[in-house]
């Protein structure tokens, strides 16, 4: 008997219970729901605390200075990172979008009779708002000029905007950090929180040069870290190794001496936060794959009685010349068809579900935007699992009726 | 060579510590497009005799020939297959699948065979409907026939994949008289017309004087084999010898 005639046999079968089928398959349904609607829900939140760390900043690579161990004595942060190897990254690493040193700073604002503290108050380079992937609501960034010459100006984030002019326009007005007075020159684009709920826009940006020499009174070059974005996410782990490489060469360090700085990107930090999500989804879709589960064992209860029920037929068939086989398929196919039908039925609510929840968690969260993920994979992987589950849970009543003494068979009534 | 050759033929069952010897050394040769009637009282191993014949059962010892072809020692799918290609079974009870048409039951047996196209197997299952008079009955479900023709479409899916021997288990024991007429009447038909080999298992001796050859079984062994209907008769109705 070929598959397709099996196929035809089991569907005809089945078409003569529809009922019976219809329950049989909802349990299937309810378990590949469950497990869709888990599994989607899952990477929609991972693919959120990706699109978080993408926006801390596209593919942002950070180079930290490091304490060096020289003659057994591990000395104290020196200056080893400058703006020139922020400069020679951009150059050299064609791996490397941008780079900008950074350089922190602590003061409190003062404009007028209001005062007002920042989360960041950094000293950064002309190039920071293409490393961060950031952009301009008014006014201008300071340029390359304004670092070479040390100018007293800033650029504020929407946060300082309102706390410190409320509705005045900022540019052009003068703030002073520690006595210092900064002519404001930009407002940033509005960023919103990050993940852990600081407030992204609550920031305060000076020429790296400024900062050294005026707030903290240094001729020194060097800088608390070097901030790099590379061409493509795509090409992190190459920009990571290039800048490895450049300043191992260029601060001159000799093998199997430690480096005297740390290159970390933060995709690393967000696969850490994906493996917590990956860990918490596979964990609701295997309470959800109990479901399923118990699903497989209604096919095959189903299945027992369907064999039971139709002894005579078995005994027929078998008489006519089926073989063991024959038969085996035939109750092995119906079980699968039914199981594939609960699939198909299953992935479809299980991805509407999905969506709508996504939707609902967007509608009361509205600073948050879940992304609506729909995953082929998923479907696909869920739909083969039904399969499965037929095949498991309908081989022992299938073996049973292919096992039938034909002249038994015949006699059951 | 005969189509059929048994010898030394046993089937014991056991049951319990005792052995029940349903067939004791049955050696028979029935030769192709003969008409034979198996009868005896009940318990009497015809029906054993005949689900041996008909590959449903193997024998406990001897040996079954079948067109040349040992059945005794072939595994349970050789015996489908043989079954499928050699042997048309037709029941008391019909046997039909219900709520399935007329042409599908006809049909069950083709698609058992390799190689058949599903427009072929339409076709052949029309034809063998055609030949026992239910043209104009190919699409009704068994529910709606009658016993007569019922027994009719049996008879099609028995001869749907042209074997060479028909076997009929009281193929006439639910019907009335006149329609077991008719029935007989086909079985007669296709024996002499198409040289089918028709053995039948019968209480009935209306039905058993149709055959050319009685085979009269007691107890599990055959106690006459003759073409003379009323030696058959003293035979099936002599007490047992004590």
């Amino acid at each position: 008997m070929t598959i397709w005639d099996t196929f035809r046999v089991a569907i005809r079968a089945l078409r003569k219970n529809k009922m019976r089928a219809g329950l049989t398959v909802l349990g299937v349904v309810i378990g590949i729901a469950a497990v869709t609607t888990m599994v989607s829900i899952g990477q929609s939140a991972s693919a959120l605390v990706q699109n978080q760390f993408m926006a801390l900043g596209t593919n942002v690579i950070v180079v930290f200075p490091e304490s060096q161990q020289r003659g057994g004595v591990r000395q104290s942060l020196t200056v080893t990172l400058t703006a020139a190897d922020s400069r020679e990254i951009a150059n050299q690493c064609d791996a490397v979008l941008a780079s900008t040193p950074l350089v922190g700073a602590q003061g409190q604002l003062i404009y007028g009779n209001t005062n007002w503290n920042a989360n960041e108050l950094s000293g950064v380079g002309a190039d920071y708002l293409l490393v961060r992937n950031w952009a301009m609501a008014a006014g201008d960034f300071f340029t390359e000029d304004d670092i070479k010459s040390g100018a007293k100006v800033c650029v504020i984030g929407h946060t300082v905007v309102t706390k410190l002019f409320q509705t005045a326009n900022p540019i052009d007005q003068v703030i002073r950090v520690k006595n210092v007075p900064f002519r404001v020159v930009g407002v940033l684009e509005k960023k919103g929180v990050d993940m852990v709920g600081n407030d992204r826009d609550n920031i305060v940006l000076m020429p790296y040069t400024t900062v050294r020499k005026r707030l903290q009174g240094s001729s020194f070059d060097n800088v608390n870290a070097i901030l790099v974005s590379a061409v493509s996410p795509t090409r992190m782990n190459e920009a990571t190794k290039q800048i490895d490489q450049l300043l191992f060469e260029r601060h001159r360090i000799e093998p199997g001496k430690s480096k005297d700085f740390r290159v970390q990107d933060t995709t690393e930090i967000a696969q850490t936060f994906g493996i917590v999500t990956g860990v918490l989804t596979l964990m609701l879709s295997a309470i959800a794959g109990i479901s399923l589960l118990v699903g497989g064992v209604g096919i095959m209860n189903i299945m027992l009685v369907s064999v039971t029920e139709r002894t005579k037929e078995i005994g027929i068939r078998m008489a006519i010349g089926a073989s063991g086989r024959d038969i085996l398929n035939q109750f092995l196919v119906e079980a699968i068809v039914l199981s594939l039908i609960g699939g198909a039925i299953g992935v479809t609510l299980g991805t509407t579900a999905s969506v709508g929840a996504t939707l609902l968690i967007n509608y009361f969260n509205p600073g948050q935007d879940w992304p609506i993920v729909i995953s082929v994979q998923a479907a696909v992987i869920a739909l083969l699992f039904a399969g499965g589950v037929g095949v498991f849970f309908g081989y022992y009543p299938a073996r049973r009726a292919s096992r039938m003494d034909p002249i038994e068979a015949l006699r059951y009534e | 060579m005969a189509l059929i050759e048994l010898r030394e033929v046993q089937r014991v069952y056991e049951l319990g510590d005792h052995p029940v010897y349903a067939l004791r050394k049955v050696s028979l040769d029935i030769d192709r497009g003969e008409f034979v009637a198996l009868i005896g009282p009940s318990g009497s191993g015809k029906s054993t005799l005949m689900n041996t014949l008909g590959c449903l059962d193997r024998p406990s010892s001897g040996s079954y020939r079948l067109d040349g072809e040992e059945i005794a020692t072939m595994s349970r799918d050789e015996r489908a297959k043989i079954r499928n290609r050699q042997l048309g079974f037709v029941f008391q009870n019909f046997n039909l699948l219900n709520r399935t048409s007329a042409v599908e039951n006809v049909e069950l047996p083709l698609l058992y065979r390799r190689g058949l196209s599903s427009k072929e197997r339409r076709g052949i299952a029309v034809e063998m409907l055609r030949k026992v008079g239910l043209g104009d009955r190919l699409y009704h479900h068994s529910s709606q026939l009658s016993g007569g023709q019922q027994q009719r479409v049996a008879i099609a899916r028995a001869l749907a994949t042209s074997p060479s021997i028909l076997m009929g288990d009281e193929p006439t024991g639910n019907l009335d008289s006149k329609t077991s007429r008719e029935v007989i009447a086909l079985f007669r038909e296709l024996n002499e017309q198409q040289g089918i080999t028709v053995i039948l298992v019968t209480h009935d001796p209306t039905v058993a004087k149709n055959a050319n050859r009685m085979i009269v079984l007691r107890d599990g062994s055959v106690v006459a084999d003759t073409s003379d209907f009323q030696v058959a008769m003293r035979e099936l109705h002599q007490e047992p010898a004590e």
